[in-house]
């Protein structure tokens, strides 16, 4: 990887300002010549665009909830680069396995947004019939995974995934995102071992956005970098900075293109920010100082790589408050759309357990069905 | 028909579904060159080669979670799990992933895999290598459980376990692989999930077992025929989705029922059966029905044949329950 030969941005917290980050992106949107992947004008604005609309929609999604209109939302703000770039960096043949936090991703793959919204309601016309609480999705046809709340089970998984791919002699490259928090976990350390060992087309995209709930990622490791735990596996390591879209781009493109001519996995550690809360059921401030919030925003990934397409001439103001409103309108429609919807029938609980229904789900399918209703809505 | 054993059975299917199916594959810890620590996967390694008989790291729960990996993406693994004792830091794996991925994804994920794994006292194993965890994978959600007793139901079972569409734990009574060997069709018969096997008629008592246990219960059976006590003797095979209607059916004629596991009793699968048993026929009850178990204690080491629930103590609950 380059040495960035551009100093990191002014105000940059200390962390980014370690060596060996890799950054294309300094001051004001200025690319590091030798850094920069010099992408087509038009992939970049593609990305720009996602990036916003995925701040918009964790931002509607957030009051939404405060309104008491949807139950729950577990969001993205501050970390829109490395979720997008790796997404626009991977081939639409290439897998993802989600954390929980990369609807932006999953809508980056053409998933349709009145979906995410309806599953988010859990509503008749979720495709998994509210069998999970929202956030919880699932897009195979887009070559996406499923989410779960267990923290890394994903990632032994897409070693899995690509192990068959590689089995089958398929080029396809599996992304698997997770959090620091999902470094201390035992399928963290199988899945590299194994990646390691069989060398399986993976990337481990860890999103390194310093608080896991309320742990700071010094407490989630002695180890100075994340990144580094892929020497004990023979695994490539490599730091990005992760609000900065072109390297976290660059930075997983290669890794890819290394996966797919047989190089074995990588260990990205892409290094953000979560500005907001866990999620909506939870409040930082009562174990972070926002100094510390208002250091990483100074870095904001939008404004960042807003910065550089205004440079080019390629972005201004009334592009971005009509994408901005346009978001608005749409996910308005959507949500209105969900709310109107009924709950899944009440049979729909008792499918999709086994591939055929057996007797004693059959028997409890009746029973319930004709049985009293509860009393609380739907 | 081939004479064969337990082990030499599953062997065979094993080979015959992988040469059916490219996408059948087996991994695991030395299941490789030296075929498994019981040898049940011996030789595979030698036909199907190192990328389709694979020796993994030691962690359970890379072997699971790497299959079912495998499974989302298409194909039909089969690990092993050395001994079902180990199976618990996979447990994670299994319970929260395989179990649920059809139903939360609604059904655009599948997770067509197959664990094979010991289970089973009386090899001196003590705690570690002896239990009999079928109770916790029942009590999930999502997953079907096999434990065949003999070579001829291991074959038929293991063949409709690998081609099921749903993830299946198939436990193996690691006291019978080389006990039994009985006469085996060499054909590609399969044995449908979900059916038991009554495998000795009587019309006093029904007694249910499965595994290993069931010679025990055999024994049993005869020494109380003797006493002039007929018990009608039900293989499970399957234990979940259990067939409920052979068990409904024994029940109804004898009246009287006694349960077998090696488990411990405290939430066991008997106390289940039971319960199934006395929702349906309470009123075709004559006598309490028994449960002849593990006892809720650890597994031990030098006094596991009283540990065991065996023909020692299934007679006498046999005889109690006939003469209620």
């Amino acid at each position: 990887m380059h040495t960035p030969e551009e100093p990191a941005p002014t105000n940059m917290p200390d962390a980014l300002r370690a060596h060996g980050v890799f950054r294309v992106l300094g001051d004001e949107g200025r690319a590091d010549s030798a850094t920069d992947p010099k992408l087509p004008l038009q992939l970049v604005q593609d990305i720009y665009r996602a990036m916003v609309r995925t701040r918009v929609i964790d931002q509607q999604l957030e009051r939404l909830q405060r309104q008491g209109r949807i139950g729950f939302h577990i969001g993205s703000v501050g970390e829109e680069a490395c979720i997008l770039a790796s997404a626009a960096a991977l081939r639409p043949t290439d897998w993802l396995l989600p954390c929980y936090r990369e609807f932006g991703a999953l809508l980056w793959r053409g998933f349709p947004l009145q979906t995410y919204v309806d599953n988010m309601f859990g509503n008749i016309d979720d495709p998994v019939q509210g069998r999970q609480m929202p956030d919880h999705y699932t897009g195979r046809k887009y070559r996406f995974g499923s989410v779960s709340s267990p923290i890394g089970t994903q990632m032994t998984q897409a070693v899995g995934m690509a192990w068959a791919a590689k089995k089958k002699g398929r080029d396809e490259v599996v992304g698997v995102f997770f959090g620091d928090g999902a470094t201390s976990s035992a399928d963290f350390h199988t899945a590299m071992n194994f990646a390691g060992v069989f060398e399986t087309p993976t990337l481990f995209l860890c999103r390194n956005n310093r608080w896991a709930i309320s742990l700071p990622s010094e407490q989630q490791t002695a180890a100075a970098t994340f990144a580094e735990k892929g020497v004990a596996y023979g695994v490539h390591g490599v730091r990005v900075d992760g609000n900065d879209a072109l390297a976290t781009y660059r930075v997983v493109r290669e890794a890819a293109n290394r996966a797919r001519a047989g190089g074995g996995p990588t260990l990205i550690e892409l290094m953000t920010y979560r500005v907001g809360g866990h999620s909506t059921s939870d409040d930082p401030r009562a174990y972070r100082v926002q100094d510390e919030v208002e250091r990483w925003r100074r870095i904001d990934p939008i404004k960042r790589l807003r910065e550089h397409l205004v440079r080019q001439h390629a972005w201004d103001e009334a592009r971005e408050r009509k994408l901005v409103s346009d978001t608005e309108q749409e996910l308005k429609r959507c949500i209105e759309a969900s709310e109107g919807k009924k709950p899944p029938p009440i049979e729909s609980m008792f499918e999709g357990v086994f591939d055929r229904q057996p007797w004693h789900l059959r028997e409890q399918q009746a029973q319930c069905v004709s049985g009293p209703r509860a009393k609380a809505r739907h | 028909m081939t004479e064969m054993n337990l082990v030499q059975a599953i062997n065979g299917t094993l080979r015959s579904e992988m040469q059916a199916n490219p996408d059948v594959i087996v991994l695991g810890e030395d299941v490789g060159k030296v075929g498994g620590v019981f040898r049940v996967t011996q030789g595979l390694i030698d036909e199907f080669g190192a990328d389709r008989v694979i020796d993994t790291p030691l962690a359970e729960g890379g072997i699971i979670g790497t299959a079912i990996g495998m499974a989302l993406y298409g194909m039909r693994p089969v690990p092993e799990i050395q001994f079902a004792d180990f199976i618990f830091p996979a447990f994670d794996q299994i319970v929260s992933e395989a179990a649920k991925f059809r139903y939360r994804s609604g059904g655009e994920y599948t997770v067509p895999m197959t664990i094979r794994a010991p289970v089973g006292g009386g090899i001196r194993g003590g705690h570690y290598h002896s239990q009999s965890p079928e109770a916790l994978f029942i009590h999930t959600a999502g997953l079907k459980v096999v434990c065949p007793s003999n070579p001829y139901d291991a074959r038929g079972l293991l063949r409709s376990a690998i081609r099921d569409n749903d993830p299946v734990l198939f436990f193996e009574p690691k006291r019978v692989y080389r006990a039994v060997k009985m006469d085996v069709p060499e054909d590609d018969y399969a044995i449908p999930l979900g059916e038991a096997k009554v495998v000795t008629e009587g019309k006093d008592v029904t007694v249910i077992a499965w595994g290993a246990m069931l010679f025990e219960a055999m024994a049993a059976a005869q020494e109380a025929s003797a006493q002039g006590v007929q018990a009608e003797v039900i293989d499970l095979r399957t234990l979940w989705p259990v067939d409920i209607d052979t068990i409904t059916e024994s029940v109804e004629k004898t009246g009287r029922v006694v349960i077998v596991h090696e488990a411990p009793k405290a939430c066991g699968f008997g106390a289940e059966l039971l319960s199934l048993i006395t929702e349906r026929s309470f009123l075709s009850l004559e006598a309490p029905p028994l449960r002849v178990t593990g006892w809720d204690t650890p597994f031990p080491y030098t006094l596991e044949n009283e540990y065991l629930p065996l023909q020692h103590r299934i007679t006498p609950a046999i005889l109690d329950t006939a003469r209620y």
